[in-house]
């Protein structure tokens, strides 16, 4: 009973905090409602009796990658989006399209809901189990993801460069 | 123990916890006062009550009364919400630091404890990493360019020494085998030949002792990291549009981490609650708290001696440090650590 309030109460934060991230105009205003939703994330995971992978997402996603979004909004002082008139086909057309395709998902994903609802302990929850999974058993994905994360840091890199190195080494060479 | 003893009891715990945590910042103020006095030959406060001991008290009343000016041009949301983040955050994090053994009282056998969850390490982690948007967020919206440069030097400075402080405290977790603290603590009990404690700083993890007190100096902005508030430097950083309550909180915040840290480091490195246990039953269940306090105590007379004596970095060479020197020491003392306890084992 308690699982089940907890979820629908975290459940709606983390929607209501998605939808907040679209209406805001402020781009800070948005980064903040974003760090709202790992936080919820975050605790349905430990509902699931995942505890391990919920306080890796406060850490990780909440903690350091919204941080560095935080700092590019800060630093590049993007100010209050602009808002255009609004599109009277957008109106007609879409507003009815999304309300019908999400109807017939959900009637698609009821249709095949044979399985049970997740109980607790359904994912692995101790790091050990995890580590198991991860060292063990995906270790080649993992040593593969690490070198994905290093091409991107390259790629960074290279796109920050400072243009007159690149001339400073072609005048002496 | 049924669910509603179970809420009284953590109840009365957190209420004890947040009371006694900021009773302790008050009075590490009142620590500090008089030791970087000390250090400076002078006296520190001595008016307000004996040894000015009323002084904190003094200082309350003096932010609560004094005028909560807020500039024009801040964002106000963020510019009321960011003190309050950094306070909430620091003051959480004492909710898994356990400071002592079980103790019955009656028919209630609890922990000293908040709360023991099984990645207990891992939460004061996470805690740590999202107290720095107390300082990002206040510095930015205060719209004055001292505020956002501090604020973008101390969040990029806490960013970067989060990960050596992490790495460091890896060496103790591949020793202990558990992230709860109460586990890692358990670990460290008996002694070496009969007289040398088991603690992990005596086990081999004394170069990490070393780097987690480093990085926790960078973390919580102290001397010899604390670039990004000195006066000397940015007027007052990201604080400097801030009066009265809300300057307040930021400067509870602070202390409230380096005790947090302090705790942290007994916990891991310094053995938590062991010690010497003498006496009746009923003393010997208040004694591990006692040998808890006195590490945090000394931990945390470390970090004002420190303050009083040495200068502080250049910011090029703070972030150069925590990079350059401060990671690829946690990273070999990691492999050296998980290289000894595979081949011992």
């Amino acid at each position: 009973m308690l699982h089940l309030i907890l979820f629908l109460v975290f459940g709606a934060i983390c929607v209501a905090g998605a939808v907040n991230l679209l209406v805001q105009t402020h781009p800070i205003n948005s980064a903040l409602s974003l760090i709202a939703v790992m936080g919820s994330l975050a605790v349905e995971y430990l509902l699931l009796g995942a505890e391990f992978v919920a306080v890796v997402q406060v850490i990780i996603y909440a903690g350091a990658i919204m941080v560095l979004f935080v700092f590019v909004i800060m630093l590049l002082n993007a100010g209050i989006e602009e808002r255009t008139k609004g599109s009277r086909v957008a109106l007609l057309v879409g507003v009815p399209g999304v309300v019908l395709g999400s109807l017939l998902g959900a009637w698609v994903l009821l249709q095949h809901s044979g399985a049970s609802s997740v109980s607790l302990g359904a994912m692995p929850g101790p790091p050990k189990e995890i580590a198991q999974l991860l060292f063990h058993d995906f270790l080649l994905p993992f040593e593969v993801t690490s070198i994905l994360v290093l091409i991107a840091i390259m790629g960074a890199v290279v796109l920050a460069a400072r243009p007159e190195s690149v001339h400073v080494t072609k005048k002496e060479g | 123990m049924d669910l509603e003893t179970f809420v009284i009891i953590s109840v009365i715990k957190i209420v004890a916890g947040v009371i006694i945590l900021l009773t302790a910042v008050a009075y590490s103020v009142w620590l500090e006062r008089k030791v970087v006095g000390h250090i400076q030959n002078r006296w520190g406060p001595t008016r307000v009550g004996p040894f000015g001991l009323l002084q904190p008290m003094a200082d309350g009343i003096k932010f609560l009364f004094k005028e909560d000016l807020t500039p024009p041009h801040v964002y106000k949301p963020l510019y009321i919400a960011a003190p309050m983040i950094a306070v909430i955050f620091a003051l959480t994090s004492i909710s898994v630091i356990p400071i002592g053994n079980w103790i019955t009282i009656g028919p209630i056998h609890t922990p000293l404890q908040i709360t023991d969850v099984n990645v207990g390490l891992l939460v004061v982690l996470g805690i740590t990493s999202l107290g720095v948007y107390g300082v990002a967020l206040a510095g930015w919206s205060s719209n004055s360019k001292y505020s956002l440069l501090g604020g973008l030097r101390a969040s990029a400075q806490m960013v970067s020494y989060e990960v050596s402080l992490g790495l460091s405290l890896i060496g103790v977790l591949i020793m202990a085998g558990s992230f709860s603290l109460r586990d890692i603590v358990d670990a460290q009990g008996g002694t070496f030949l009969g007289f040398i404690p088991r603690w992990n700083i005596f086990q081999g993890q004394f170069i990490a002792f070393f780097i987690y007190l480093i990085a926790a100096y960078a973390e919580t902005n102290r001397i010899p990291f604390d670039l990004p508030e000195a006066e000397t430097e940015l007027v007052a950083g990201y604080h400097t549009e801030y009066s009265a309550m809300k300057f307040a909180m930021f400067f509870m915040a602070e202390y409230a981490n380096m005790i947090t840290v302090a705790c942290l480091a007994s916990l891991l490195f310094l053995g938590g609650w062991h010690g010497w246990l003498f006496g009746p039953a009923w003393l010997q269940e208040i004694l591990p708290v006692f040998w808890f306090l006195l590490r945090v105590f000394v931990f945390l007379f470390i970090y004002i001696w420190v303050r009083g004596t040495l200068p502080r970095f250049r910011y090029d060479q703070l972030m150069a440090f925590g990079w350059k020197f401060l990671l690829p020491l946690a990273i070999a003392n990691i492999i050296v650590t998980a290289l000894i306890v595979a081949l011992r084992s």
